[in-house]
């Protein structure tokens, strides 16, 4: 029903239309001459200003700016160009220290090693010395008491020896003879004792 | 009820009558939309070009957009030759995109959709290109009638035609802007007639088909300066490279 309603809407419109424009238009306004002479005139003149203002005085001015963007990106392109090629030849730079105080690092620690154990192996030398002297000394006084130690031993043996037979039979025994007898003792075993 | 489509497209006259001898050159409607879109031109232009910052801001990218892409237009199409012609063709498409798009708004007038504006424009256009093809060519510009390689039975009718196409160049280029303008707009108030008749019932059809037209326009009277704009670079293309 509305559908209906609809398409005779749009089919009497269509007739109405027809009929405005048979009676009311004389066809196109467009083709009616009496202002085209007006027309004529005040698109010359409008379009002539508008191109005069244009041409002389604001596209020049876009066309400056535009070109004073394009160069001042251009210097700024080139600047930072620049400041690149000066950048990674400080990065160079300094790489180049850095691998010159890591060698100069070791050239240092190496030295200073070197200096260290000859330093260790001049007082070690040293102290060896010192410890074979005092050694020496030592052995030397050890063989000492060695060969003085018999002696004393015999001493003790011929006192207390002559001390026992005081005690044992009451007489006093020449010490010469029992020294005599200590000694040949000793010469027979003493070495088994006091040998090292 | 639903007006005349065509008396959107009438002339009056505003203000009194302006008579030099027996020309009548009062201010119309027509007048005042040509002012009016010259000034708005003016007016955004010079706003967008007045600071000269590095960075713009919105006006002046709007003026430096459409001058790359006049300046990208031309120079796709017409070459380097074309340069001091950059101004007129600048303007020539600003002033026919303004006349259209001050068309789409209710209530005016679009100054594009008269024969004898458009007329105008493509008659000065082709006047001014046959002038700049003799200057620039001498007689030779007319060996742009005589295309190479076409077999010499062929040749008075390839030169015929060539001639009339020639001829006919600002009778298309006219017609082309003006009949888009004047059927868009004239389509667009039928619609509009529709919506009103139709009333609540059955109205929404008209009018979302309205706005899918108003949509549609807009593009058009984009595109149809762009057309122009460029039809008249192609022109000056063949004035300035002769190729054949």
């Amino acid at each position: 029903m509305i559908k209906k309603i609809f398409f005779q809407f749009i089919f009497f419109n269509f007739f109405y239309l027809k009929e405005v424009f048979a009676t009311e238009s004389g066809g196109m306004p467009q083709l009616n001459p009496e202002f085209w002479v007006s027309q004529i005139f005040w698109l010359t003149l409008t379009f002539g200003i508008l191109y005069l203002v244009l041409s002389k005085l604001i596209l020049p001015k876009i066309s400056a700016n535009l070109e004073l963007r394009k160069s001042q990106i251009q210097e700024n392109v080139e600047a930072a160009e620049k400041q690149r090629e000066s950048s990674e030849s400080k990065l160079k730079e300094y790489d180049e220290i850095i691998s010159k105080g890591k060698i100069e690092a070791k050239n240092i620690f190496k030295d200073s090693r070197d200096k260290a154990i000859k330093n260790i192996n001049i007082k070690r030398e040293a102290l060896d010395e010192q410890i074979n002297e005092e050694i020496k000394k030592v052995e030397e006084e050890i063989i000492k008491l060695k060969k003085s130690a018999p002696e004393r031993i015999n001493k003790i043996a011929i006192e207390t020896s002559s001390e026992l037979l005081k005690k044992l039979i009451g007489a006093e025994v020449n010490n010469s003879s029992i020294s005599a007898i200590v000694e040949d003792l000793s010469k027979k075993d003493g070495d088994k004792y006091y040998d090292n | 009820m639903a007006a005349n489509p065509m008396t959107q497209f009438e002339v009056y006259r505003i203000g009194p009558e302006i008579k030099i001898g027996t020309f009548d050159i009062s201010f119309t409607n027509a007048s005042l939309f040509m002012v009016v879109s010259s000034l708005a031109i003016l007016i955004i232009f010079n706003l967008g070009s007045k600071k000269k910052s590095v960075l713009p801001n919105k006006l002046q990218l709007l003026a430096e957009l459409s001058y790359t892409f006049v300046s990208k237009m031309i120079s796709d199409t017409a070459g380097s030759k074309a340069k001091p012609y950059f101004a007129f063709i600048f303007s020539l498409f600003m002033f026919v995109l303004f006349c259209n798009m001050f068309g789409m708004i209710p209530y005016t007038f679009t100054v594009t959709s008269h024969i004898i504006v458009t007329f105008m424009l493509a008659a000065f256009i082709f006047i001014g290109v046959t002038i700049i093809g003799f200057i620039k060519h001498g007689f030779g510009y007319l060996k742009l009638f005589v295309p190479s390689g076409v077999p010499i039975v062929l040749l008075p009718l390839i030169v015929v035609i060539e001639i009339i196409s020639y001829l006919s160049r600002p009778i298309s280029l006219s017609v082309r802007l003006f009949a888009n303008m004047m059927a868009g707009h004239t389509m667009m108030k039928v619609f509009g007639g529709f919506v009103i008749s139709l009333g609540i019932v059955g109205g929404w059809l008209p009018l979302s088909f309205s706005v899918a037209l108003t949509g549609l326009e807009i593009l058009v009277a984009f595109l149809q300066a762009y057309v122009f704009a460029i039809l008249t670079c192609i022109y000056l293309n063949d004035a300035l490279n002769l190729h054949h």
